[in-house]
C-alpha cells in the first residue's frame, strides 16, 4: 500500500512539467492553428536558463525567482519566434508551418550548445525542500510534494485566465472564429503574439521547475515533445483540463510501468493513446476539428505527365553515369552513393504519400527502420538467408503501415501528423526497450548480404537497381489510375466521394504502399551497413525525410529524390562544421519564407523561362 | 459618410461585385436589396475587408479604408453584423458581448451591457448561457448587441430578418427604427421588401453585383418594372 | 411509370432545429425539376441527404424504386446519380480531360489499377462528354486556370460520366453572369431531352427557374409549401408571402397605410 501511494505521488509530481508544456502547446494551437514542434526546445531553454540563474541567485528566493525569470525569458524568446518565423507563414499551408517550427528546433539546439556546451547540467536542489517526507513508511521527496501542490494552482490560474479575464474571452473567441474577432475590432496580431508568449512561458516554466528532478541536457527537447504530443492527443487539442488529466494519466502510468513492466514503460503510453483514439478520435476532452489543409493551400499543383523524350534521356544518362562510377570512382564514392540512393528511395516513398496523397506524415522513419529491423530480426533469429530477409523488409513495413494507417487516416492535418509521429515513437520505444529481442541501444549486428552481393561494388549495383527501380515504380504509380485517384482524394475528397471513389481505401492503400517502399529502403540500408540501431527509427530520421522532400519541392514529383541527393551529398561536408544544425535550421526557415517552391520547383520555374520542356505532351 | 467607388470583388473565380458605386449619408438607413447571390453580403464584407476587393475604393469619413485590416476598420466605428451571425457558441452571452466591447465614441451612440439588455430583454434572461442553446432570433439579437458593444457610427446589418420568426422580425424592425432615432447610420441588406420599406429611407437594388436602382421607396413604387425585374418572384 | 426519385417524409434535425421537416416529393423520368426557397430554407440540407453527404434523421429516399437512404455518396453515385456542387469540387491539379477521365476510371472500377497511364485511359469517352458541354476544345487545359462558367460546364460533363438516370445540381448557375446562366441551363435542358435523364436542381435565379424547369417545388423553413408548374407556383399566395415577406409585419404595414 505504501509503495503504491509513493508511486502515485511520484507520478503526480512528474506530471507537472508535462502538463506545463502540453498546455502551452494546446493554447498556441487553439488560437494560431499552428502545432509548434519547437515547443520542446522552449522547455529545454527554460531548463538551461533556470540552471544558469539558480547558480547566481542564492537561497529560496533565488531559486523560485530563477524559475519565474526563466519562464519570462523563454516567453520573450517565444515572441521573437512568433514575429520572425511564424508571422510570415500564418497563411501558408500547414506543412510549411510545421517545417518552419522544425527549423526552429535545429537553431535552438545549436544555440544552446553554443552557450552552455555539450555537457549535461545538474539541476540544483530546491533550498528548504531537499529532504524526504515519510508517507506510509515510504520516503517521498519534499520537492515532489511541492510540485503536486503547485501544479493544480497553475491549472487553476490558467483556468481563471482563460475563463474569467477579457484576454481569456478573446482567446476563446479567436479559437472559434478568428476573422469575426478581427471584425469586432480586436487586433489579432497582438492576440497571437500574446498567446505565443504565454504558451512559451509555460514551456519555459516546465523546463525550470523540473530542474531538481531532472537537470538540463541537449536531448530533452525531442524527448519531451513526443510525450507532449501523446498528452495533447489523449487530452484533446486545445483543452487545458484535458492536458492536465492526460499528463497525470501518462506520468502515473509511467511510474507504475517502471515498477511492474520495466520493459514496456514507453510502449504503454502509446498503447493507451491508441485505445483512447479508438474510442474518442479527438481525445478525451477534445472535439471534432475541421480537416486541415493537407499542405495543399496556395497555388494548386499543375497537371502532370510522364517524362518525355528529353526527360527520359536525361534519366537514362544519369543512370548510366551512376553505373559507370565503380569503373572510375573510389570505394568511398560507392559507399556514399549507396547511402544517397537509399535515402533517395526513402524520401521518394514519403513524397508519394505527402505530395500526391496530401498526407503529411511525421513518422515515416517507423517504416524505414521497421523494414530494416524486420530483416535484421529474421537474419538474427531465424538465420534466414539474406534474399528472404531482404524481401521481408518491405513486406513487414507494409503490414506495419496497414495497421498504423488504419488509425491515422481517420484523422487529417496536424492530427494526422502528430499521430504518425506518436506511432513511430511507439516502434522506436519498442525496439529501444525490448532489449532481449532487439538488443536495445546495442542494435542488431552482423546482418551481411549473401556472398554474391558482399563486395562493395556488387552491393552498389544491387542498390542502384533496386533503388532506381523503386523510384521508377513510385513515379509510375503517380501516373497510374491509382495515383490519379489518390490525387483526386487530395484535391477534393468531396468530389472523389461523390464520383464513386472510396477515399479511405485509396488513402489507406497509399499509406501502406509508401510504408512498404520505405521498408524496401530500410532493407537496402541494413545489408549495406551490416547492422541497425534504434536511431534509424528516431524522430530525426522522420524529419530528415520530410526536410529533403520540402527542400526539393513539395509540389513536384522529383523533389524528394533531388532533395535527398542534395542533402546526403552536402551532409558529409556540413556535419563537419561545429554548428551545422544552426545553418540547416536557418536554411529551412529561409526556404519556407523565401523559396517555398524548393530546389526542383525553383529550377522548373527557371527552365520554363528558358523554354525547356521535360515532360511528354504538355498542357497548353 | 461612406463612399464606395468602382468596387470589384471576386470569390475565387466568380466575379461577384461589378464596378459598384454608392454612398451613404450620416443618419440614413439604407436598404441593400436584391435576390440571393446578387452581391449584398459581398458588398458588406468588402467594406469590412473580410473580402479583399480586386479594385475600387471604400472611404469612411473621408479616409480611404480599402487597405486597412478589419480590426482597424471596426475601430473606426464600422460595426458589422454578419448574416450567418457567427456568435461564439462556446462563450456565454455576456462573454460574447465582452468580445465586441470598444471605447465610447463622441460622435456615436454609447451602449452599455445594461442598455442592450433593456433593448433585448430575452438576452438578459439567458446571460450566462452559452450561445449554442439559442434560437435563431436570440442569436440574431446577440450578434447585433455584440456589434453595438463597439459603439459603432455605422452599422452594417446583413439580412437581419432572415430565418427568424415573424414576431421577432417585427421586434427587429422596431429596434432598427430606434437605432435611427439614436442617430445611428445603418445599412441593411434584405430580400424582404416589406421589412426594408418599414425601416429604411432609401433602397439600393443589386443584381449580379451591379447597382440597378438607387432611390426612395416612393420612386421604387413608381417603377414597378424594376421591382418586378429584380425583386419579385 | 415509377418515379426516378421518390422522397418520403424526409427529416433532418441539427440539435433541436429541424432543417428539413417532413418533405415528400417525386421526380418523374425525363423531368427537369427545380427546388427553390429562401436562404436557410433547407435546400442544401435536402440535397445533401439525397446524395448521401448527410444522413437523414428519418424518412426514406427511393431511387428507381430502390431504398438508398443513408448510403454513402459513392454508393449512390454507382446507382446512377450524378451531382454538381454549388462550390465546384473539380480536381485542380488535373487537366479538364483528366477530370472527366477520373470519373470514367472510377465508373469502370479501375481506381486501384496500376497497369497503365491514367491520362491515356478513356480519353475518347472523356472528349465525347466534353463535346456535349462544349468543352472539348479546352480538354488539355489545366483545370485550375478555367473560367468559372467553364468549370461549371466541366462539372456537368463529369456528372454525366456514370451514365446517370438522375442529375442533382446544387445552384448550378451561382456566381455566373446572366447570359452564361441561360446557356448552362439551356445545355442542361438539351441533355435532359437527348439522354432522357431527370434533373433536380436548386436555384435562386428565378429567370432560370421559370424559363427552364418543368416543375417547381418551393421549400420554406424545412417544409414544401408548393409543388407544381411555373404558373401554379407563381400564383401561389404562400409563395408570394415567402418571397415578398409578409406575416404580421405585412399586416401591420397594411394597417398603417
Amino acid at each position: 500500500m505504501g509503495l503504491f501511494v509513493a508511486q502515485l505521488l511520484t507520478g503526480l509530481a512528474n506530471a507537472a512539467a508535462l502538463f506545463l508544456v502540453a498546455s502551452g502547446l494546446s493554447l498556441i494551437f487553439g488560437v494560431t492553428r499552428i502545432v509548434n514542434f519547437a515547443h520542446g526546445s522552449l522547455y529545454m531553454l527554460g531548463a538551461y536558463f533556470g540552471v544558469m540563474l539558480m547558480q547566481s541567485l542564492p537561497g529560496a528566493v533565488g531559486f523560485w525567482g530563477s524559475i519565474v525569470l526563466s519562464s519570462l525569458i523563454v516567453g520573450a524568446i517565444g515572441i521573437i519566434i512568433e514575429i520572425c518565423v511564424l508571422r510570415p507563414v500564418y497563411r501558408a499551408p500547414e506543412l510549411f508551418q510545421l517545417v518552419a517550427t522544425f527549423g526552429v528546433i535545429l537553431v535552438i539546439q545549436d544555440l544552446t550548445l553554443m552557450f552552455w556546451g555539450a555537457e549535461d547540467q545538474l539541476g540544483p536542489r530546491a533550498p528548504g525542500l531537499k529532504s524526504v517526507v515519510r508517507i506510509l513508511g515510504e520516503p517521498i521527496p519534499q520537492y515532489d510534494l511541492a510540485l503536486i501542490v503547485i501544479t493544480p494552482f497553475i491549472l487553476l490560474g490558467l483556468w481563471w485566465l482563460i475563463s474569467k479575464t477579457r484576454v481569456g474571452i478573446l482567446v476563446r473567441a479567436a479559437t472559434q472564429d478568428r476573422e469575426m474577432v478581427g471584425a469586432l475590432g480586436v487586433n489579432q496580431s497582438w492576440l497571437f503574439t500574446g498567446v505565443f508568449f504565454l504558451g512559451s512561458a509555460l514551456a519555459g516554466l516546465g523546463g525550470a521547475i523540473q530542474l531538481p528532478k531532472g537537470g538540463a541536457d541537449l536531448l530533452m527537447d525531442l524527448n519531451i515533445i513526443s510525450a507532449v504530443f501523446v498528452v495533447v492527443v489523449i487530452g484533446g487539442m486545445g483543452s487545458i483540463v484535458g492536458a492536465f488529466v492526460a499528463s497525470v494519466l501518462i506520468s502515473v502510468l509511467n511510474v507504475f510501468g517502471v515498477a511492474y513492466l520495466p520493459q514496456s514503460t514507453l510502449v504503454l503510453m502509446y498503447v493507451v493513446m491508441a485505445i483512447v483514439l479508438l474510442v474518442r478520435p479527438y481525445g478525451l476532452f477534445g472535439r471534432e476539428e475541421k480537416a486541415g489543409e493537407h499542405g495543399q493551400a496556395g497555388e494548386p499543383d499543375r497537371p502532370i505527365r510522364p517524362a518525355g523524350v528529353r526527360g527520359r534521356l536525361f534519366a537514362a544518362a544519369l543512370f548510366l553515369a551512376l553505373a559507370l562510377v565503380p569503373v572510375f570512382g573510389s570505394n568511398f564514392t560507392q559507399v556514399l552513393l549507396t547511402d544517397i540512393l537509399i535515402f533517395c528511395l526513402f524520401a521518394a516513398s514519403l513524397q508519394f504519400m505527402l505530395s500526391t496523397g496530401g498526407m503529411v506524415s511525421f513518422g515515416h522513419a517507423a517504416f524505414f527502420g521497421g523494414g530494416a529491423y524486420a530483416a535484421a530480426l529474421l537474419v538474427t533469429y531465424a538465420d534466414s538467408p539474406m534474399e528472404l530477409a531482404f524481401l521481408f523488409a518491405p513486406l513487414a513495413a507494409g503490414l506495419l503501415a496497414v495497421v498504423f494507417g488504419w488509425f491515422c487516416i481517420r484523422l487529417s492535418g496536424v492530427y494526422f501528423a502528430m499521430l504518425t509521429l506518436a506511432f513511430s515513437q511507439l516502434v522506436w520505444s519498442l525496439v529501444f526497450q525490448w532489449y532481449d529481442v532487439t538488443g536495445g541501444d546495442d542494435g542488431l549486428v552482423n546482418i551481411w548480404p549473401s556472398a554474391w552481393l558482399s563486395g562493395t561494388t556488387t552491393y552498389y549495383y544491387f542498390t542502384l537497381i533496386v533503388g532506381v527501380g523503386g523510384i521508377i515504380f513510385l513515379r509510375h504509380l503517380i501516373h497510374s489510375p491509382f495515383g490519379y485517384s489518390l490525387r483526386a482524394t487530395r484535391d477534393s475528397a468531396r468530389q472523389a466521394d461523390a464520383t464513386g471513389i472510396n477515399v479511405t481505401h485509396v488513402q489507406w492503400a497509399a499509406f501502406a504502399t509508401a510504408g512498404a517502399m520505405a521498408g524496401l529502403a530500410g532493407g537496402l540500408f541494413v545489408f549495406s551497413k551490416g547492422s541497425v540501431f534504434p536511431n534509424e527509427l528516431e524522430i530525426e530520421k522522420s524529419f530528415d525525410a520530410l526536410i529533403v522532400v520540402f527542400l526539393g519541392g513539395v509540389k513536384t514529383l522529383s523533389g524528394g529524390v533531388v532533395g535527398a541527393a542534395f542533402m546526403e551529398s552536402v551532409k558529409d561536408w556540413l556535419t563537419r562544421l561545429e554548428y551545422w544544425r544552426l545553418i540547416l535550421g536557418l536554411l529551412i526557415i529561409g526556404v519556407v519564407i523565401v523559396a517555398p517552391a524548393g530546389i526542383v520547383g525553383t529550377l522548373r520555374g527557371l527552365s520554363e523561362r528558358l523554354g525547356l520542356r521535360w515532360t511528354g505532351e504538355t498542357t497548353r | 459618410m461612406l463612399e464606395i467607388s468602382a468596387l470589384n470583388s471576386f470569390y475565387g473565380k466568380a466575379h461577384i461585385l461589378n464596378d459598384l458605386d454608392f454612398s451613404i449619408n450620416r443618419g440614413e438607413v439604407v436598404a441593400l436589396l436584391g435576390r440571393n447571390g446578387a452581391g449584398k453580403t459581398t458588398t458588406m464584407k468588402s467594406i469590412m475587408q473580410l473580402v479583399h476587393p480586386k479594385s475600387g475604393r471604400v472611404s469612411f469619413d473621408g479616409a480611404d479604408i480599402t487597405s486597412l485590416p478589419s480590426h482597424k476598420i471596426a475601430r473606426l466605428g464600422l460595426g458589422y453584423v454578419p448574416e450567418e451571425r457567427r456568435i461564439f457558441s462556446d462563450l456565454t452571452i455576456l462573454e460574447n458581448l465582452e468580445v465586441g466591447r470598444q471605447k465610447a465614441r463622441k460622435d456615436a451612440p454609447v451602449w452599455t451591457v445594461e442598455a442592450l439588455f433593456e433593448l433585448f430583454p430575452n438576452l438578459w434572461e439567458r446571460r450566462n448561457n452559452r450561445g449554442k442553446a439559442m434560437s435563431g432570433g436570440e442569436q440574431q439579437m446577440l450578434t447585433i448587441a455584440r456589434t453595438l458593444m463597439g459603439n459603432p457610427k455605422l452599422l452594417l446589418l446583413d439580412e437581419p430578418s432572415e430565418g427568424i420568426a415573424p414576431v421577432i422580425v417585427e421586434q427587429m424592425a422596431k429596434t432598427i427604427l430606434r437605432f435611427k432615432e439614436e442617430g445611428l447610420t445603418v445599412i441593411i441588406s434584405e430580400q424582404n421588401l416589406h421589412f426594408a420599406r418599414i425601416v429604411a429611407d432609401r433602397a439600393i437594388i443589386l443584381e449580379s453585383g451591379e447597382k440597378k436602382f438607387d432611390g426612395t421607396f416612393t420612386d421604387l413604387e413608381n417603377q414597378p418594372d424594376i421591382r418586378d425585374a429584380y425583386l419579385s418572384v | 411509370m415509377t418515379a426516378v426519385l421518390k422522397v418520403e417524409n424526409l427529416v433532418r434535425a441539427f440539435g433541436g432545429v429541424k432543417a428539413v421537416n417532413g418533405v415528400n416529393f417525386e421526380v418523374a423520368p425525363g423531368e427537369l425539376k427545380a427546388l427553390i426557397g429562401p436562404n436557410g430554407a433547407g435546400k442544401s440540407t435536402c440535397f445533401n441527404m439525397l446524395m448521401g453527404q448527410l444522413k437523414p434523421t428519418s424518412g426514406t429516399v427511393y431511387l428507381n424504386g430502390e431504398n438508398i437512404t443513408g448510403r454513402p455518396p459513392r454508393d449512390i453515385w454507382r446507382r446512377g446519380v450524378g451531382r454538381t456542387f454549388q462550390i465546384t469540387g473539380t480536381y485542380q491539379s488535373m487537366t479538364v480531360a483528366e477530370n472527366v477521365q477520373m470519373a470514367l476510371i472510377s465508373y469502370h472500377r479501375r481506381i486501384f489499377s496500376i497497369r497503365s497511364y491514367a491520362y491515356r485511359l478513356y480519353r475518347e469517352e472523356a472528349l465525347a462528354l466534353l463535346d456535349i458541354v462544349g468543352m472539348a476544345d479546352q480538354a488539355d487545359r489545366a483545370c485550375a486556370i478555367l473560367a468559372y462558367g467553364d468549370l461549371k460546364r466541366l462539372e456537368l460533363a463529369i456528372a454525366l460520366a456514370n451514365e446517370p438516370t438522375l442529375l442533382l445540381m446544387d445552384e448550378p448557375t451561382a456566381g455566373m453572369a446572366p447570359r452564361e446562366r441561360i446557356r448552362l441551363m439551356q445545355l442542361t435542358a438539351d441533355i435532359v431531352r437527348d439522354r432522357g435523364l431527370s434533373v433536380l436542381f436548386t436555384e435562386h435565379d428565378m429567370d432560370v427557374v421559370f424559363a427552364h424547369a418543368h416543375h417547381i417545388m418551393v421549400l420554406n423553413r424545412g417544409a414544401l409549401i408548393a409543388d407544381g408548374t411555373a404558373s401554379q407556383v407563381r400564383n401561389n399566395e404562400k409563395v408570394q408571402e415567402v418571397y415578398l415577406g409578409g406575416g404580421t409585419l405585412y399586416e401591420q404595414e397594411k394597417a398603417n397605410a
